[in-house]
């Protein structure tokens, strides 16, 4: 069990209790696989017999289609975006994440307040300003930042994609470039360095995303059982009230775990 | 993991973004050729027929004059709409999602007629967020945090009406009061009306508050409405005689 932690205000009528879920945020700009990962990890987990809740940017109930319509006209203004996107933030927080977290699940998010960040700082809002609306926010369990090394390795993915160059991920709401291409890699680029900055403020744990989605996944599921861990330990030592040594208990799931990583289709993944 | 960068107030300096040169103003900071004039206060205040009395009279004036209404962004409006009539809000959502209204508004129709000089009014402005936001369990300096973009107005008039007036002006001229009008989503009561008068109380003792932090001008609520266009009228003049020398005032 854990306490919540908020990076500044808590919610209102939020109830401070102990939770025992895992919030674990998958970072990243755009084309670094984020969701593909997320997806990777969704399997591996529910096959080792987790409950898993996954969420990302613009599916809140409330405020997700308002944000859709938005981008697809072109409409939203600078500020406009940023509250948006965290009227949307906060509608999941509490009605989806808060709960899973209190019902024991691993809450999985495809980016998570870092994304918003970096967005509205390299559109010349005051970092303060937006870190400070934030705050209400629950600090996680890991970050896992998924790094490229440039933003020309990105355009690639994106022209690999067969998909054109979006108008908001080439931030062309700020005319960074004559086209398309170079405003993305520009727009992406400032992206990559507002990340990097965000490393070390929050404990981002980088994963090199330019090598395979295989190398990146099994990375991944390294670490994330690394996160596991703690919440197993901690459960059972509430469940057997101290009878069971923890020692014990951390030496079983740990191996189970890693031949699950090796091979995840072997049999010790579903004991696991 | 580093929290205290979204509380404290030390780190602005340290994110140098070449690419983009505009700043990003904070209220009171900026200066724009145009006026912004505001009304607040509680529901039945009589706060809006005021203000279009005043928008006819700087019409005929002469003057370029925008009229600014809160919960207005067609931005959000599909939003809202869908999310009073399911019942979405919590406290903190609808708190966002009229900063979200709001800031759409101050991008689109009040910032650029304040630059081409225009007298902007607004029925509401961020203090009624503050008010009811708070009301509803809202931190109150985080409200006021997410609303620092907003532009400081030339004058701010609060209408301050008893609370037994305001609610019989509003239970009399209104057939139905809406759900969370009349704050039924915080469970103060069952009765819709006892709701209502829990719900004003609070904005009213807010607003109170909020006199001296942000310096209304209070005007009492209960006089005849004459009397009240005139004060407000003496008082807007004398902004625009005090910062445009264009504008003859005839009075």
């Amino acid at each position: 069990m854990k306490e919540l932690k908020f990076y500044c205000t808590p919610l209102p009528g939020t109830e401070i209790k102990p939770y025992s879920g895992k919030l674990i945020v998958i970072e990243g700009t755009d084309y670094v696989g984020r969701t593909t990962q997320v997806n990777l990890l969704r399997t591996w987990l529910e096959s080792t017999g987790n409950a898993v809740l996954d969420t990302g940017m613009t599916r809140s109930v409330l405020a997700g289609r308002g944000i859709k319509k938005a981008r697809a006209g072109h409409t939203l203004g600078r500020l406009a975006m940023q509250l948006y996107y965290l009227t949307d933030f906060a509608d999941r927080l509490e009605n989806e994440i808060l709960p899973a977290l209190r019902a024991g699940f691993i809450v999985l998010t495809d980016r998570y307040i870092y994304s918003a960040l970096a967005r509205a700082v390299v559109r010349g809002i005051d970092p303060q300003w937006i870190r400070a609306i934030y705050g209400v926010a629950l600090v996680p369990d890991a970050v896992f930042y998924l790094r490229i090394h440039s933003a020309e390795e990105l355009a690639r993915r994106v022209i690999d994609s067969e998909r054109d160059f979006d108008y908001w991920e080439s931030g062309m709401d700020l005319r960074l470039g004559a086209d398309y291409y170079e405003s993305f890699v520009a727009y992406q680029s400032l992206l990559l360095r507002e990340f990097d900055r965000m490393s070390g403020e929050y404990g981002f744990e980088i994963v090199d995303a330019s090598r395979s989605v295989r190398r990146v996944a099994s990375k991944l599921r390294h670490s994330v059982a690394r996160v596991i861990e703690e919440k197993l330990l901690t459960e059972r030592a509430t469940f057997t009230t101290g009878s069971t040594r923890p020692e014990v208990i951390k030496r079983t799931t740990l191996s189970a775990q890693d031949s699950a990583i090796e091979n995840p289709k072997s049999d010790a993944a579903k004991v696991a | 993991m580093s929290i205290s960068s979204h509380c404290d107030q030390e780190i602005s300096g340290a994110f140098p973004i070449k690419a983009l040169t505009h700043h990003h103003p904070s209220y009171a900071q900026q200066h724009y050729p145009g006026q912004l004039f505001v009304v607040e206060g509680t529901d039945g205040s009589g706060k809006s027929t005021q203000l279009s009395l005043l928008y006819q009279w700087l019409k005929s004036e002469g003057h370029s004059v925008v009229f600014s209404e809160w919960n207005s962004s067609p931005l959000v409006k599909d939003t809202t709409r869908r999310a009073k009539k399911r019942r979405l809000f919590t406290p903190t959502t609808f708190s966002l999602l009229h900063a979200t209204d709001f800031a759409d508004r101050i991008e689109r129709n009040i910032i650029p007629p304040l630059k081409a000089g225009a007298i902007v009014l607004a029925d509401r402005y961020i203090y009624t967020a503050f008010a009811r936001d708070v009301a509803r369990g809202c931190n109150r300096s985080w409200v006021r945090e997410l609303y620092k973009f907003a532009i400081k107005p030339t004058a701010a008039f609060f209408f301050r009406t008893p609370l037994d007036v305001a609610i019989d002006r509003i239970v009399s001229t209104r057939p139905k009061l809406k759900f969370y009008e009349v704050g039924m989503d915080m469970d103060w009561a069952q009765e819709e009306e006892e709701s209502f008068r829990i719900f004003q109380g609070r904005v009213l003792s807010e607003y109170d508050r909020m006199v001296k932090e942000f310096d209304f001008t209070v005007i009492d609520g209960t006089q005849p409405i004459p009397l009240q266009q005139r004060q407000i009228r003496a008082i807007v003049s004398s902004y625009l005689t005090k910062t445009r020398e264009k504008a003859v005032l005839k009075k």
